[in-house]
């Protein structure tokens, strides 16, 4: 079962029996997001608390889903804690380019400029890593970019409502 | 009509190994396993007859139907007409001007809610559903209801997946429509037909049954069920995609309005306005699936060959076996949704490995050449009430054995050890 192990990496196991920031923010003051991935069912609640100076200063995860949308989403919460907006974005960009065999098909948001171009694609991706084995599972994919891509929605509805 | 052997007969015990070798996709090896392909519920295979006759009739007969005077036209009209009444027999039907010609039973569902239900539904009026349906019988309703402001009514479900029919009377008291599926795609639960047809007769509402997991997989007489309108698809019963069947009694069809516009289902067409044709052509704009029809007739032809009594008895004896086998192999560690009584389910699984999600689950499946479906089975009331994101689904034919059911439970305990629960 090499090809399993390859998807199912220790980390993503760890991940998912054991969720990190896994919960709920009262909202408002948080930003509550929901994604939802119509094929299998899975869901992701998603909490983001911004202080004053657009850094994510919590962030919580709910839903359900398959061992890679909640590795995903519990890493994906650890590596933005603390970062600004712009930062988490990037990183977004940058694990999205690394799922990108299909990014014009998985529905993400990025361009395919921007996905052709990986000038974000240099941030260290960590744990994130463990990942990129899910690029030989095509239909896998968007249970990984699940929880990115509603961390963009939440991202683009709160700076909907700072200009709107 | 082609080269390989047709079972025979409708024999106690299937010959699996005979009809296996009429079905090419189920010989291949998946890395050196023989493929389990146990999806059936989703959509069948289909036998080399049923893309051999649509071959022969592309390369001998093919034309438009209804239009040319030429002789392969009428060549072509004839055996598509002959495939309508291939259809109206093996359903029971009146006459075959009661079988309507869709794209699936996704359309024939839409077909009657876009026909029937906007000349007779509006306000203050309530129809019935069941928590058991699939979106295809929801969603078209719910769509017509925020148009035409009517109120759904629900038949709850019991915790086994089967419906609870305690307060039917009560429910369809005053409703103008009751829909329900005869058998669930999820928990493959039989529905009790008659009692509901009965109770909404008795309260003067329609019905319309969602027939789909049923025709495949048991023998099916429209007339004696007395229901109004019957829906079902060819895929899932060894036919090909494209093609699917609305039966109503003729009275029915010949009240409604067209559903789609377009060549084919009218009278007259002047600047003024159209006339509308007879059914079932009122209801078929545009060009028909034509070889969808021939080989939607020769799946039927196939199925009647092995007898739809002997598929039945061959997947309650196939599922009672895998619910013991899997109950044996896997014990606490498995729920298995859906009625413990063998003779009241079809053969569809649906299965909970706990602490293992379904998407996970099919994955390790596929490492072993097992074909199953993860997901809410476009069912997501269902799901809710049994109180699952997804669960995977295994659904036998008259191709599965208990070979099948056996790999079916050896990749389950090697899903379960490798998530080391």
């Amino acid at each position: 079962m090499s090809g399993l192990e390859d998807l199912y990496r220790e980390i993503i196991l760890d991940h998912y029996r054991n969720p990190r920031n896994r919960g709920e923010l009262e909202s408002p003051p948080a930003h509550r997001a929901e994604g939802f991935n119509p094929l299998c069912g899975d869901e992701i609640v998603l909490h983001v608390l911004l202080d004053d100076d657009g850094v994510i200063d919590d962030i919580k995860i709910g839903g359900q889903g398959c061992s890679i949308s909640q590795s995903s989403a519990s890493m994906m919460s650890a590596a933005v804690k603390g970062k600004t907006i712009e930062e988490a974005r990037n990183l977004t960009a940058t694990f999205k380019a690394m799922m990108s065999i299909h990014e014009t098909e998985i529905g993400g948001d990025g361009s395919e400029a921007e996905a052709d171009e990986p000038v974000t694609a240099d941030l260290p991706l960590g744990d994130l890593e463990a990942l990129r084995g899910v690029v030989k599972f095509p239909v896998r994919i968007k249970c990984a970019t699940l929880s990115w891509n509603t961390l963009s929605q939440a991202f683009d509805e709160l700076a909907a409502e700072a200009t709107g | 009509m082609t080269s390989s052997e047709r079972p025979t007969g409708d024999q106690a015990e299937l010959d699996v190994a005979a009809i296996r070798k009429d079905f090419p996709l189920l010989h291949q090896e998946q890395e050196g396993k023989r493929l389990v392909f146990l999806d059936s519920a989703a959509s069948s295979q289909r036998p080399v007859h049923v893309v051999e006759a649509m071959s022969e009739f592309y390369y001998t007969s093919y034309a438009n139907v209804h239009r040319g005077v030429y002789r392969v036209a009428e060549r072509a009209t004839n055996r598509f007409e002959q495939a309508r009444a291939t259809v109206a027999r093996f359903i029971g039907a009146g006459s075959a001007a009661e079988v309507v010609f869709t794209k699936n039973a996704t359309e024939a569902i839409n077909l009657v809610a876009g026909s029937w239900g906007k000349t007779n539904l509006g306000p203050g009026d309530a129809i019935v559903l069941t928590i058991l349906e699939h979106h295809a019988n929801i969603v078209p309703w719910q769509m017509l209801a925020a148009e035409r402001g009517f109120e759904i009514r629900w038949i709850p479900a019991t915790d086994d997946g089967r419906l609870d029919l305690s307060d039917l009377d009560r429910l369809v008291d005053g409703a103008k429509l009751v829909a329900f599926t005869s058998m669930s795609n999820v928990t493959g639960s039989i529905t009790a037909a008659e009692q509901i047809i009965a109770a909404a007769k008795a309260a003067g509402a329609l019905t319309l049954v969602d027939a789909c997991q049923s025709v495949p997989h048991l023998p099916t007489d429209v007339t004696e069920l007395g229901a109004d309108f019957v829906t079902f698809s060819g895929h899932k019963m060894l036919g090909p995609t494209g093609i699917g069947i609305l039966w109503a009694r003729a009275e029915l069809l010949e009240a409604m309005p067209p559903f789609l516009g377009g060549g084919g289902m009218i009278l007259n067409v002047t600047t003024d306005g159209f006339l509308p044709d007879a059914p079932p052509a009122r209801f078929e704009a545009g060009t028909p699936p034509i070889a969808e029809a021939i080989g939607l007739a020769a799946a039927i032809d196939y199925l009647e060959s092995v007898g739809m009594e002997a598929i039945r008895r061959h997947e309650v004896a196939l599922t009672a076996y895998a619910l013991r086998k899997l109950s044996t192999e896997l014990g606490d560690s498995l729920t298995i949704h859906g009625p413990s009584e063998p003779a009241a389910r079809g053969g569809v699984l649906s299965l909970e490995l706990h602490g293992v999600h379904a998407h996970d689950v099919s994955q390790v499946l596929d490492e072993h050449a097992v074909c199953i479906r993860p997901g809410h089975h476009c069912a997501k009331p269902l799901m809710k009430h049994l109180g699952v994101p997804a669960t995977a689904r295994a659904s036998f034919y008259l191709y599965n054995d208990t070979d099948d059911a056996d790999a079916l439970a050896e990749a389950l305990v090697a899903a379960r050890d490798f998530f080391a629960l």
